[in-house]
């Protein structure tokens, strides 16, 4: 086990903040290490490819992994090819998917090999059969994401999914001195590398419901069939221990069962071992059409098993050689046997002459891919796998010369076209189509790259275009009437991301780009940056390969097969020592402010979650108040309880001590705590009624200069006095004017300057605005919005009087406070050459052209991009997008965290229209509304939404279809379009004729401008669910929990029936309405109350009843609220209730007094485009 | 009289096509990222005014000398400085704000608009000059 070693040495795990969904991933990490020992070093399968996709959301998850499917199926060709004796089964998989009972049989057969199973309904090639104990299962993992669980399987599939990355990482066993860059590969859960190798290592046993002749280790034991509600589903199921997540339960396909490795694991140093096991004779492959993982070194024919001739039997060598990159590819073996001659030893089995031969690769010159190939080879792949013996010979090409594949991702784009209509393209009469909501919620679209390329990219959720086929020049852009911009969301919580340590970070010599996985190898020593096409070297540290323990595969790294990566900075990045993390709050506490009561609240999270702030021994954190006076605290340690020094003179603010208000929180923590304790009673009395915001933010900004940090000011009204101060501009009369909305601009630069220092000095100003009038939100979110810093607003907050308020204030501080933050940080954008940007959406401050400056960057801050094509890009196929943000992590470790996302480059209309992601567009259009009504007028901004619909629609039917004029066709890709854009209308940010006040207006719109994709949909358009009667037909299982997954509805009336009760998912408040002749059963057995007239008015949690609908309506609703951040408040709205408004403003597909309907909108589309 | 109407013009002239220049060289600092936007719209913010009044008092002066070709020349370009100058939004820090100079493209615009006063700005120098020539001639 000498591999094993890896573990304390190189990878560390960082102890981040747990992800939102606790998925316990990182056990999956751990595990593979062990399992893989054996073979590192050797030929295997590099577990490469599979890691692109970090991902932890599940919906993109999903995606990813059905999509990288047919590829890693192919996983391990090599062997076939090699030698004779190896064969490869390509099972078919059964329709019954996750039938439990079933898959033990199928390992009985292959059982003594290691074997893996899949199980996936709906893939052809589900199983690759992959018997070397060797990562190439691993890779094979992603596969695993069947299609059996139509819409929910997105959890399953991160594990799966992250279970394939680490592999590649826990090859690397150097020790630990190794001159060599080391690896580190963390998981963000996962606290010490131990415990967690541990708990994989059961998880994974679990997840192969294996029967295996050898004896299970003892954790197999948890992986007993669930079946719930009849829905069996042994390998998924929770297996692992009781605290799994999801995540775990896929791993039925990346795990190696023990019983697998036995054998194997000890292998890595004894030749003879693996070659026993892999020369199982044909009889395991006599598994009908299954799953079976028995490959054998035995050489069969194409199997019956095989269902799917190969497309081209005996393709062109040409041919070959693309199809075998792929494979390779996916197969990420490094094995780089000399091509030609027949390696008498099964390729797979570790023996000893092989580590030898790892070398031998770069002596062979890499084969000049044509294009012509390659293009013709792609579309192969999607349609079958060629994965007849007859490739065999070629195999060796593919694996010997690993930069194919970087090459072939270079030319992929070309091979978009495929001769049949797309579905994103097929016409859709919109004014005929009734329900034009998908039941199923929208997934991204996945970009129309090869396979390789699909599986590298980039998660949707960190980062999408609103075009994912980019058109060639600026005029077939302007042509398509679509904004062309990217979505962003950098610093999500991600569940598994590769970190990497090195002494040099590879990087573009011109450009400064990252090493990424689209850059090509043109040979061993050099790289072509995939964005300015300049070659570089590689650096002889890059040279080295830590997965392999070998020299020279520089694609191999985790840097080139992960499109998410972080990379530990070296010095060279500081420009300073990495600060400590410093914390600030500046309290309202003018009677207005104690009236409200949230100083309770706030002490009371605060006190709840000290210990949990991030960072580490050299936390400071300090206090501020305010009233017409300023107060600061002075906890220095030592002193037996905290003193307040009141500073009075606003006009020229000093700090008094200025070394003891900012205090270490570990020294100083008794003092602090009794600070807390005593704040909420201090002010109690007090008559104070003026506000003297703007000299109190600049005493915080003294106090934060010379460190910078984080300031957290809490306001409850319009500032009245000192620097700063503001005038109502608010007229009530006008809030539900049509004509002008004025004020949504700033009243002074005030704020703006103050940012602009905040931010120069690494100080982000987050703000807390709790009013029950008007505070002029548009003048004082400026502190946040440039300062990079987030805004919440709670209106008419009260602790007492608005208890739903007061819950959401106490969710969202608790979130806040929690969660990761990253300090003086900066994020830069980079595209090929090219395109360009031009204007950015988000809070932060733009210091050069592409340089965003953040002060603090945390998880659930989103960004907006406009690009622009300034030169044509007709010599590329493919451009690429890559952010590279780097911060000092609270732990004061200075990181970078680079997202690459590759998209193919299109020259037709059709194409442009295909590949829309409609949901990404309209977020992008939302971003350039907000500041089209800022800079111009709110009417404008409207008419602007509306014409973006009109011309769009109408550039598709001028052009691409050709259906007469007088019906309204839309693309199916943009089907959706019109009533996002009526939804957007809709909102508070942009609507009139309803009466909005100005602050919520003003709210609205900056959550448009920082809010992530994810959280900006709901909000756009929210879900609307049935619930008075879930089902389990369709459900998932989470955590041993049964989630019914009922179908979306559309947002009208005319879905909302009396008898029913509904669920709307709002992203930050969920409504349950429930009709007025609700079943009685529903209201009894989820609501606890015995009719429908006793349901109290102000419900906001359900009980927690021991009846089946209970049960599901509340894992239902807790498995929503686990999918994001902020746990959502819930509101129980009865019919005829007066709270009903509030739930029926979200039914956008109905007309209201000042709006259309949705048929109303379309019409007058219609009638704009026919104009 | 009309000599010292024209070298007073010339004067005046010659400090604007430097303010142009000026102009032009920061926001070209800015675009290549020499300095930072903050630093570049608060020295370009200073000089604002001083163009407006410069270009102004010229404008008034050739209106009181009754040149009236001259005048109509420089009333769009003084009418520009004005508005620009009145439509300030409330929030923002001048002319050139820093949060918002690169967005949609404003650097290049402020570029342009730069590059144009510099071309005006040299056409009236040469035409001052001449008109001062021709009135000391005619002395």
């Amino acid at each position: 086990m000498c591999n094993f070693k890896l573990s304390g040495s190189l990878i560390k795990i960082s102890k981040r903040s747990p992800a939102q969904n606790q998925m316990q991933i990182p056990s999956g990490y751990g595990v593979y290490p062990q399992n893989y020992s054996a073979p590192s070093g050797h030929c295997f399968q590099g577990p490469g490819k599979m890691t692109s996709l970090p991902l932890d959301d599940q919906r993109g998850d999903y995606y990813s992994g059905l999509y990288t499917v047919p590829t890693q199926n192919v996983v391990t060709p090599k062997t076939t090819n090699q030698q004779p004796g190896a064969q490869q089964i390509y099972g078919r998989v059964p329709p019954a998917p996750h039938n439990v009972g079933s898959t033990p049989e199928y390992f009985q057969g292959a059982a003594s090999s290691a074997s893996h199973l899949y199980t996936s309904a709906s893939q052809p090639y589900s199983s690759p059969v992959n018997h070397y104990s060797g990562p190439a299962m691993y890779s094979a993992n992603s596969s695993a994401v069947s299609q059996g669980f139509p819409s929910t399987c997105g959890h399953y599939a991160v594990s799966t999914v992250s279970n394939a990355v680490y592999p590649s990482v826990s090859y690397p066993s150097l020790p630990a001195g190794e001159p060599y860059g080391q690896q580190m590969f963390t998981s963000q859960n996962a606290s010490t590398v131990r415990p967690v190798r541990d708990n994989s290592f059961s998880s994974q046993n679990t997840a192969l419901s294996h029967p295996s002749p050898l004896p299970p280790p003892p954790s197999q034991q948890y992986h007993q069939q669930q079946s719930l509600s009849g829905y069996s589903t042994p390998s998924w199921s929770a297996s692992g221990p009781p605290s799994t997540q999801d995540n775990l339960v896929r791993n039925h396909t990346g795990s190696l069962t023990p019983a697998n490795n036995n054998p194997t694991n000890t292998v890595a140093d004894s030749l003879s071992c693996p070659v026993t096991q892999n020369v199982q004779p044909p009889k395991s492959s006599p598994v009908v059409s299954t799953v079976v993982s028995g490959a054998s070194s035995a050489r069969l024919p194409p199997t019956a098993n095989h269902l799917v001739e190969p497309v081209a039997s005996v393709p062109q060598p040409s041919e070959l050689l693309q199809q075998k990159d792929m494979l390779s590819s996916s197969a990420s073996s490094p094995a780089p046997d000399p091509a030609p001659e027949p390696d008498p030893i099964p390729a797979p089995v570790p023996t000893a002459p092989q580590p030898s031969k790892v070398a031998k690769p770069f002596g062979y010159g890499y084969p000049t891919l044509q294009p012509g190939y390659q293009n013709t080879a792609a579309p192969l792949h999607s349609g079958g796998q060629p994965c007849s013996p007859a490739y065999s010979g070629f195999q060796q090409y593919a694996q010997q010369y690993p930069g194919m594949n970087q090459l072939s991702s270079s030319l992929g784009g070309l091979s978009l076209q495929s001769s049949v209509q797309p579905e994103s393209l097929r016409p859709v009469n919109l004014t005929q189509e009734r329900n034009i909501l998908p039941v199923t919620p929208i997934l991204a679209p996945i970009p129309n790259l090869n396979l390789d390329l699909k599986k590298l990219n980039c998660s949707p959720d960190s980062f999408r275009c609103t075009l994912t086929n980019i058109p060639q020049t600026q005029a077939l852009l302007t042509k398509a009437k679509l904004p062309l911009g990217l979505l962003l969301h950098p610093f999500r919580d991600l569940t598994q991301l590769p970190v990497i340590t090195s002494n040099t970070i590879v990087r573009c010599r011109s450009c400064r780009t990252y090493i990424n996985p689209f850059v090509s190898f043109i040979d061993q020593r050099r790289w072509k940056c995939n964005l300015c096409y300049r070659v570089n070297d590689v650096p002889e540290e890059f040279m080295y390969n830590p997965l392999t323990r070998s020299y020279g595969e520089p694609h191999k790294r985790p840097e080139v097969q992960n499109s998410t990566v972080e990379f530990i900075a070296s010095s060279d990045y500081m420009l300073r020592p990495p600060q400590p993390a410093v914390y600030l709050f500046v309290l309202d506490v003018s009677h207005n402010a104690v009236e409200a009561g949230y100083l309770t609240i706030l002490c009371q999270s605060l006190l709840e979650n000290l210990d949990k702030l991030p960072g580490d021994s050299r936390t400071r954190i300090g206090f501020v108040t305010f009233d017409s006076t300023i107060h600061f605290y002075n906890l220095q340690e030592g002193l037996s309880q905290p003193q307040m020094l009141i500073v009075s003179d606003i006009d020229d603010v000093f700090l008094p001590t200025p070394d003891s208000l900012l205090v270490n929180l570990h020294e100083s923590k008794e003092l602090i705590k009794d600070l807390l304790n005593a704040l909420p009673n201090m002010f109690t009395n007090t008559r104070e009624t003026h506000s003297a915001l703007g000299p109190a933010l600049q005493a915080a900004f003294k106090l934060m200069s010379p460190t910078g940090g984080r300031v957290s000011v809490f306001q409850t009204q319009l500032p009245s006095l000192g620097a700063g101060l503001l005038q109502s501009r608010e007229d009530p009369n006008q809030r539900s004017s049509t004509k002008v909305v004025q004020h949504l601009g700033p009243a002074t630069d005030f704020y703006k300057k103050l940012a602009l220092d905040c931010s120069g000095q690494q100080t982000a100003v987050d703000l807390f605005l709790l009013s029950s009038q008007y505070s002029d939100l548009s003048s004082l979110a400026c502190m946040s919005k440039y300062s990079a810093g987030c805004i919440y607003y709670y209106p008419s907050f009260h602790s007492t009087h608005n208890p739903s308020q007061a819950e959401k204030l106490q969710k969202e501080l608790k979130r806040y406070l929690t969660r990761k933050i990253g300090f003086e940080a900066v994020m830069r954008i980079r595209c090929t050459k090219g395109l360009s940007m031009h204007t950015f959406h988000g809070n932060f401050f733009v210091r050069s052209t592409d340089l965003l400056s953040l002060a603090n960057i945390n998880p659930d801050a989103g960004f907006a991009v406009q690009l622009s094509i300034e030169e044509s890009l007709t010599d590329t196929s493919l451009v690429c997008f890559q952010t590279a943000l780097l911060y000092t992590s609270s732990k004061g470790e200075r990181r970078i965290r680079v997202h690459t996302l590759c998209l193919p480059v299109v020259s037709s209309l059709a194409d442009v229209y295909a590949g829309v992601d409609v949901q990404a567009a309209i977020c992008l259009l939302a971003n350039m509304a907000v500041d089209r009504s800022i800079s111009t007028s709110l009417s404008d901004a409207r008419d602007a939404l509306v014409n973006a619909v009109v011309d769009s629609l109408s550039a598709y039917s001028s052009t691409v279809s050709n259906l007469q004029h007088s019906v309204l066709i839309a693309p199916s890709s943009l089907k959706l379009f019109p009533l996002y854009v009526l939804a957007l209308l809709k909102q508070k940010a942009f609507r009139t004729g309803t009466s909005t006040r100005l602050d919520d207006r003003v709210y609205a719109m900056c959550q448009i401008k920082c809010q992530p994709l994810v959280h900006l949909m709901k909000m756009i358009h929210p879900n609307l669910y049935r619930i008075d009667r879930l089902i389990d037909e369709g459900a998932i299982h989470v955590n041993d929990r049964v989630v019914p997954q009922p179908p979306l509805q559309k947002l009208s009336a005319e879905k909302l029936t009396r008898e029913g009760a509904f669920l709307m998912d709002c992203g930050c408040v969920f409504y349950i309405w429930v009709g007025k002749s609700c079943d009685n059963n529903f209201i009894e057995d989820v609501l606890g109350c015995p009719n429908f007239a006793s349901i109290p008015q102000k419900m906001t949690h359900l009980p927690e009843l021991d009846t089946l609908s209970s049960e599901r309506t509340r894992s239902f609703i807790t498995w929503l609220r686990d999918s994001r951040p902020l746990s959502p408040v819930l509101h129980v709205v009865k019919d005829e209730s007066p709270a009903k408004t509030e739930f029926f403003q979200h039914l956008i597909e109905d007309r209201t007094e000042a709006a259309f309907s949705y048929y109303e909108f379309l019409l007058h589309i219609q009638q704009q485009i026919c104009k | 009289m009309e000599a010292v109407v024209f070298v007073f013009s010339l004067l005046d002239c010659c400090a604007l096509i430097f303010l142009s220049v000026y102009f032009i060289i920061t926001l070209s600092d800015l675009e290549c990222d020499y300095i930072n936007a903050r630093s570049c719209c608060s020295k370009l913010n200073k000089w604002i005014i001083p163009e407006l009044i410069g270009h102004t008092i010229v404008t008034l002066l050739m209106l009181v000398s009754l040149h009236w070709f001259i005048f109509l020349l420089n009333l769009p370009v003084a009418t520009w400085n004005i508005y620009r100058f009145i439509m300030v939004p409330s929030g923002n820090m001048g002319v050139f704000d820093p949060t918002e100079i690169h967005n949609r493209g404003q650097l290049k615009s402020h570029m342009k608009e730069a590059m144009i006063k510099l071309g005006f700005h040299l056409l009236c120098f040469f035409m001052y000059l001449y008109s001062m020539i021709l009135a000391l001639i005619n002395d």
